[in-house]
């Protein structure tokens, strides 16, 4: 089996307190049963709007954010646990990359004990052997070593988050999740950095969990590709399937508004814009249930689910 | 390059931010026409002065920290010459403005009413009964559903989505003939930017205005404008019309710029990488191509002493010499 990470009904639910007693009444259902796997070597794509729980479904999974209930299984073992990460090595083997490069590094820390702190936490290497494995890392994101001594504030954004790139690879770890790592950027820098994470993917053999809201990248970055609204998965697919062949409107809406480098055909893209746009107003009902939650998801094939209440009347 | 009924006319403008009581320009020389009924937008990466072109159009800086030269002709008013209180009277009833993050653009203690209400109030007329009657048209022209309920409320309780088009109704709400938007969509989500874009556009078609669109999503421009002018370095190095820039991208910046978008069908190639980094507003080279360091297989005699725009055909200009001789490194140089 090549499974490195099994996500079984996953759910995390905010409670939300109020009144006098500040009890709790009800719930946010941030992320509301929600099942998948992450194979090895591959590039997954978690995209949706802001609040579909895109984000928190990646801090579950490395360990950031309580789970209320389901399975987190990392090589068949549960992980849901504290206790149960310690013991094989999980928070070794699974890292983050932030969004905000600038606050995810500390201020007042070179960039030398920036990246080797991970090291130092799972490894005992000497002084030097440490200087040298950094000095490595650097290397893989092309930044020069004269780097090792300066502080985060003294590089522009796009080497900020390269230098976040370096720390989360610090451990040879088998599973990054990286949550919308090139939104800040501008558009030359966040090639560089796609680059960069196309590259040690392929010298290191590791699993991404892309989260993004931006189609484009993760078209680009990404095997399967998983859209997810209110806390629910709608569409799971191979890369071709979601982009050729979409089947639930919320996808086909949210691929509509991407805008397209396209000039001469601008006006008809417009329209099948607010026609998509139309169909998702009018079709609520067929694609929602009466709570206005998703569906579960029915499966059309090997790789590719969807959300529908019946799938056969779809006529697929 | 000025063009007759132009809406607003900007020549040689300079805007300089002291450090260290030496100035430095973050926009650089630029000259721009703005036609009635038109989308002219602005492209560039963070740093390149597109923002600062804006906030200096609007007359937001600080006189004592900044120098401004040139001239910002609106109906034969040069807008770098007036003082507070006449500008007071351009801005919002002759050029509107749409910021970038709506939530700091709104005053978080007053009601979307009174927020929108202020330059009416300011600038018209208008009895307050006329004035709220006003409001709840702004609102619904901008398509927010409910406006009575929503004029009583205040930002916070309002989506990212709502906020923006608040924004835009106060922007609109004198009509005035130009509109400066600010990176209008960045913040939002690709679903709620085509509905603010549908929106802009829309409002545009009714009432003619001008509009100045800043962004650094190409994809937006493409959608949207009739006219794009590539900014780096605090000047215009390409300005063409949409159609001519996105087939026909002449300047080495425009190139690879649009080269470093992930492809339809590209996924085992590299991206493209533009080398090195835009240098900071204090180290920036005054003199030669400024593009220059970041294309260095490119012989130094291919570019201009002191590069100009040139014309390459009708309307389409292009700053410096390289272009003719630009080729990206993995290319083959033509002879």
């Amino acid at each position: 089996m090549t499974e490195l990470i099994q996500i079984k009904d996953l759910k995390v639910h905010y409670p939300i307190r109020s009144g006098f007693f500040n009890r709790v009444t009800d719930y946010v259902y941030a992320v509301d049963g929600v099942n998948f796997t992450i194979e090895k070597g591959k590039t997954y794509g978690l995209v949706g709007e802001s609040g579909s729980g895109k984000s928190t479904i990646g801090k579950a999974i490395v360990g950031l954010e309580k789970t209320t209930s389901g399975q987190i299984l990392y090589d068949g073992k549960d992980v849901t646990k504290r206790s149960a990460r310690h013991a094989i090595g999980y928070n070794k083997d699974v890292q983050m990359i932030f969004q905000d490069a600038m606050s995810s590094l500390n201020p007042k820390k070179r960039v030398i004990d920036i990246i080797a702190e991970p090291i130092r936490n799972f490894e005992r290497l000497s002084d030097q052997e440490e200087k040298k494995k950094v000095k490595s890392l650097l290397d893989i994101v092309g930044m020069p070593e004269d780097a090792l001594y300066k502080y985060p504030h003294e590089f522009s954004g796009g080497q900020r988050q390269r230098l976040g790139v370096a720390r989360a690879v610090a451990t040879n770890p088998k599973l990054i999740v990286a949550d919308e790592p090139v939104s800040a950027l501008d558009l030359s820098v966040q090639a560089q950095v796609l680059n960069f994470m196309k590259r040690i993917q392929e010298e290191y053999g590791l699993s991404y969990l892309f989260i993004s809201h931006d189609l484009g990248v993760v078209k680009y970055m990404c095997d399967t590709i998983a859209i997810m609204t209110k806390g629910r998965f709608v569409e799971i697919g191979t890369r071709e399937e979601i982009y050729t062949n979409p089947q639930h409107i919320y996808t086909k809406r949210l691929l509509s508004a991407i805008p397209k480098i396209d000039v001469a055909h601008r006006k008809e893209h417009m329209e099948t814009r607010r026609k998509v746009d139309q169909e998702y107003h009018t079709l609520q009902k067929e694609y929602y249930d009466e709570a206005g939650r998703v569906y579960d998801l029915q499966t059309l094939n090997a790789t590719h689910q969807v959300a529908l209440r019946n799938v056969e009347s779809e006529g697929v | 390059m000025s063009a007759k009924g132009s809406l607003l006319e900007i020549n040689n403008l300079n805007t300089g931010f002291r450090i260290k009581d030496e100035y430095y320009n973050a926009v650089d020389n630029v000259s721009l026409t703005l036609a009635k009924n038109e989308i002219l937008a602005i492209v560039g990466e963070s740093g390149c002065g597109k923002s600062t072109l804006a906030t200096t159009i609007m007359g937001l800086h600080n006189a004592q920290n900044t120098r401004i030269e040139g001239e910002i002709f609106y109906k034969d008013l040069d807008l770098t010459k007036l003082n507070e209180v006449l500008y007071n009277k351009i801005r919002g009833n002759d050029i509107g403005m749409i910021f970038q993050d709506p939530l700091s653009a709104l005053n978080p203690l007053m009601r979307i009413e009174d927020q929108i209400a202020e330059s009416l109030s300011y600038h018209t007329s208008l009895t307050k009964a006329q004035q709220e009657q006003r409001v709840l048209e702004l609102l619904d022209q901008v398509g927010i559903p409910n406006p009575k309920r929503v004029a009583k409320q205040y930002p916070h309780e309002l989506s990212g989505g709502m906020r923006q088009r608040v924004i835009i109704a106060i922007a609109i709400s004198c009509k005035p003939p130009i509109i400066i938007a600010d990176e209008p969509t960045t913040a939002l989500d690709v679903t709620i930017q085509a509905q603010i874009l549908d929106l802009l556009k829309n409002l545009q078609e009714e009432t003619e205005a001008g509009i100045i669109l800043i962004t650094h999503d190409l994809g937006v421009v493409a959608e949207m404008a009739d006219r794009v002018a590539v900014m780096y370095a605090g000047q215009i190095v390409e300005q063409a019309t949409v159609e001519e820039l996105f087939t026909n991208p002449q300047h080495p910046y425009t190139r690879s710029l649009l080269n470093s978008i992930p492809r339809e069908d590209e996924f085992e190639q590299e991206l493209h990488v533009i080398e090195g980094t835009v240098p900071s507003l204090k180290n920036l080279p005054r003199t030669g191509c400024r593009f220059a360091p970041r294309i260095p297989w490119i012989a130094a005699e291919e570019h201009e002493e002191n590069p100009e725009l040139h014309e390459v055909s009708p309307d389409h200009w292009v700053r410096c010499t390289c272009y003719k001789h630009f080729h990206f490194r993995d290319e083959e140089g033509e002879a």
